[in-house]
């Protein structure tokens, strides 16, 4: 029978500002042994540089007194979590997470079952004693059924408290894990076994080759109020009749999934020469530019929120300042879409356009709501299929563009948010010049130039449509009284014709 | 380089350009898109994303990059802001460094997706267990979302604290250009501290548990100690203060309505500054006491006198004072608009 040396330990233990040789574990206690299982094994795998320990919240606390290596302690059942952030950061090291049972089956659970399911690079050194050990012997989520622990003074009644938590069998559920045994080391025999499975995780961690986990059954005779030997032959009967010691898997002889090299480019390369941008200058402060808040509202999909981008581009390539702010969240994708760009001559304060100069609304419910919003002399642009029930607020210009239709007509349904950037161009309502407004459109579909090609022809033409239609008639100045009179002609002059 | 972009990217950009190695997080609206970015983007740059399944993971994985002395990054907003408390009280008590973005929604509980600022009190007086602070950084553009978060990662590493970046819902969705950085930086050696699975660092410890209550009270006071030397590193941008007869005091997308306020207030003749604290832990107080001295301070904020609260502290601890000091203020993702402002100014004012 091979013999457990004292190795990969500090040789004393300085607690408390003591030099002591001995741990702080009670008599009869299973963490000293487990302890010196590691401790061998990180020395004989020639591990302890790269190693990095999480120490949980338990009587266990403490093992960065006892092994030589790095460590970390975590907070009560966060450990496989942190280490995740670890394997995720550094490669190539061994990490070993020694939780308790409260720590990995009750609060950490959660971290425990994902950490595994990702098949994290991380030995996980389960010690399942049955109890809470140090905060004073209340139920774990392994006590056994009829067991009495200060918080299940007439036993554990799994009807009320649950049943025991076969987390080893919980995890043989996951694809992921490569090594999954539950030991003990209540007996010599026993914790020779436990020794080969100690010595097996860390091997998988030294060789890279994912996640492993060892379940030990370890006597808590003080938690227990029972006596070492008295307790070894608790963890012997009772425990492994409700935990049986096995290996449920053992992969750690199968080549390991490598994920797949990918091309990397420097952060600079990536932002610098992305081909997205299309070199646009510093926005240049003119006090003289009317600072212009516009507001884009419709359905989802009616390209109101596109619509505002292109205008904020507009105003990019005028080298005025510009911010867009959209709806968003689940508002967004219930149907109703708005944005709100300003465009400004110098930074601009408030994004919001609670009170328009212009409103785009392309359907009815947007435009009942933002109507009344509109600033005297503001626009108003509306889709033709808009009913006008609603008065806007006096010298406000309402202007309806049956851009729906020109835009099906042209072929590209999708396209009414062009006609209407036409129609804000043929207006000259946005104080951007004509070319920036057409260019926005290669910025909007830069990653489809075939439809940035096929949009400025639709701009184009929808633009000369909407001069030749209004070339006779004034803007109509909308005031309220008209609107109910004039529901026949309030649009007519675009209405039906195209 | 100008870019034009929305402030949760803007976010992303300067955690790679700070040099971040990885980025930790768990979606929620509205600062999603900081995940979808870093979903994108890191992995292109041979950096690591990792979708946690919650709030508290992602800030443990978070302590756990920190641990090794590597830049990390995670974000959320309200509720899993509420959430990540625990880690953060145990990366202030570990010292470690890291970057936790609180784009702000509505509270409390579920509340709603809108902007809000309410996680004021949570995010400047330290927010979980224990006595300690954070760095606290309040954007007020898209532009300052990128610097602002190469600025938390700077001195995140110098104070070995965590630093979050307060912002809202507003400033993270809305998008402006932004020029970006000339260059990525680099962090700086941690291996004196920080445990990195190495020779040099094997014998290197991160904890936080104190058994004696001496030294428990010794390790405090050293926190105490270190959170004020913080001070030199407060910022602030004052806008027209300097012959105004009411000083507007707003950060974040408050101070964006504060300052159309102050311009179209100026172009009545009316004279009103902006005070903007753009660290808010530590707090520009020296300039604030400044700027305030015997004038009347109209505070504009999303939240329930939270700041506001914390400026009256700020003034009184200074034994400085102002003339009158009032509040106007929205809750629940209602936004201040900037006729509403101006209208309470020239009340204010009598005008």
């Amino acid at each position: 029978m091979a013999q457990i040396k004292t190795t990969g330990m500090y040789k004393s233990f300085p607690r408390s500002g003591s030099d002591t040789k001995t741990s702080h574990y009670c008599a009869g206690c299973g963490h000293g042994i487990v302890h010196k299982l590691i401790a061998e094994a990180l020395f004989d795998l020639e591990l302890q540089d790269e190693t990095i320990i999480f120490n949980p919240v338990g009587c266990s606390v403490f093992g960065y007194y006892y092994l030589d290596a790095g460590h970390i302690s975590a907070a009560h059942g966060r450990s496989p979590s942190a280490a995740t952030g670890i394997a995720r950061t550094l490669k190539d090291r061994t990490i070993i997470c020694y939780q308790g049972d409260g720590d990995l089956g009750a609060i950490g659970l959660n971290s425990t079952l994902q950490a595994a399911n990702r098949g994290e690079h991380i030995a996980v050194i389960f010690i399942n004693n049955a109890t809470y050990g140090m905060t004073g012997g209340q139920m774990a989520p392994t006590t056994l059924a009829g067991m009495k622990t200060r918080t299940t003074p007439f036993g554990r009644d799994p009807l009320t408290d649950g049943y025991p938590l076969h987390v080893c069998e919980m995890i043989n559920e996951l694809k992921a894990p490569v090594y999954i045994e539950r030991v003990s080391v209540a007996d010599t025999r026993r914790i020779m076994k436990a020794r080969k499975a100690v010595r097996k995780a860390l091997k998988i961690q030294k060789e890279n080759r994912g996640y492993a986990f060892v379940e030990i059954i370890a006597p808590c005779p003080i938690g227990l109020k029972s006596t070492p030997l008295e307790t070894a032959r608790f963890c012997m009967e009772e425990m492994e009749a409700e935990f049986p010691l096995v290996c449920l898997r053992d992969n750690s002889a199968d080549q390991p999934l490598l994920p797949t090299p990918k091309k990397i480019v420097s952060v600079k390369d990536f932002f610098e020469n992305s081909g997205t941008d299309l070199g646009i200058s510093t926005a240049v402060p003119d006090e003289s530019f009317k600072e212009l808040r516009m507001k884009f509202s419709g359905y989802g999909g009616q390209g109101v929120l596109s619509l505002g981008l292109w205008l904020a581009e507009a105003a990019r390539i005028d080298r005025r300042f510009t911010t867009w702010f959209p709806s968003y969240g689940p508002e967004q994708r219930g149907g109703a879409a708005s944005c709100a760009v300003v465009v400004s001559g110098r930074t601009v304060g408030s994004p919001d356009a609670d009170h328009p100069d212009l409103l785009v609304a392309m359907n009815q419910v947007a435009y009942e709501r933002f109507i009344g919003d509109v600033l005297p002399g503001g626009f108003a642009f509306v889709d033709l299929t808009v009913p006008i029930n609603v008065e806007p607020r006096a010298g406000v210009r309402l202007i309806s563009v049956p851009a729906l239709k020109l835009a099906e007509e042209f072929g590209i349904t999708q396209s009414a948010n062009t006609v209407i950037l036409a129609a804000i161009s043929a207006f000259g309502v946005s104080n951007l010049s004509r070319e920036s407004l057409l260019s926005s459109l290669d910025a909007g579909f830069r990653k489809k130039p075939e439809l940035a090609i096929k949009n400025k022809k639709l701009f184009v033409k929808a633009e000369t449509w909407i001069k030749d239609q209004w070339k006779s008639s004034e803007v109509r100045e909308c005031e309220s009284a008209e609107i109910a009179a004039s529901e026949d002609t309030a649009h007519g002059t675009g209405r039906g014709i195209c | 380089m100008i870019k034009f972009l929305k402030g949760n990217d803007a976010i992303v950009l300067g955690a790679l350009y700070a040099g971040s190695d990885v980025y930790f997080g768990y979606p929620i609206t509205p600062a999603s898109e900081i995940a979808h970015a870093a979903a994108e983007w890191y992995p292109q740059v041979g950096k690591t994303f990792l979708q946690a399944q919650c709030e508290t993971a992602a800030i443990s994985m978070l302590y756990g990059a920190a641990c090794t002395g590597k830049p990390a990054i995670t974000a959320t907003s309200g509720p899993g802001m509420s959430l990540m408390q625990e880690g953060l009280s145990y990366m202030a008590a570990a010292e470690l460094p890291g970057v936790i973005v609180n784009i702000m929604r509505s509270g409390p509980g579920l509340g709603n997706i809108f902007p809000e600022q309410s996680d004021y009190n949570q995010a400047v007086k330290g927010g979980g267990h224990g006595n300690y602070k954070c760095l606290v950084l309040a954007p007020g553009g898209v532009q300052e979302m990128c610097d602002l978060t190469i600025k938390a990662f700077e001195l995140s590493f110098k104070y070995r604290t965590p630093a979050i970046i307060l912002a809202d819902g507003l400033l993270g969705q809305m998008m402006e250009s932004i020029t970006i950085p000339d260059e990525v930086c680099t962090i700086p050696d941690t291996s004196d501290w920080a445990v990195q699975g190495t020779a040099e660092t094997r014998g290197n410890l991160i904890t936080s548990i104190y058994m004696n209550a001496e030294v428990q009270e010794k390790r405090n006071l050293e926190l105490k100690a270190k959170y004020k030397t913080m001070k030199k590193d407060s910022l602030c941008e004052c806008y027209c203060c300097d012959d105004a007869d009411l000083i507007l005091a707003a950060y974040g997308i408050s101070s964006r309505i504060a300052r159309s306020a102050v311009d179209l207030l100026r172009a009545e003749g009316i004279k009103v500054g902006l005070f903007r604290p753009i660290t808010l832990s530590p707090f520009p107080v020296e300039k604030l006491c400044e700027v305030t001295l015997d004038r009347k301070v109209l505070v504009v904020e999303h939240s329930d006198s939270q700041f506001c609260d914390d400026i009256r502290i700020h003034i009184s601890k200074e034994g400085k004072r102002y003339q009158e000091l009032s509040i106007i203020f929205h809750m629940g993702g209602v936004i201040i608009t900037v006729d509403e402002l101006i209208q309470k100014v020239k009340s204010e004012l009598g005008c």
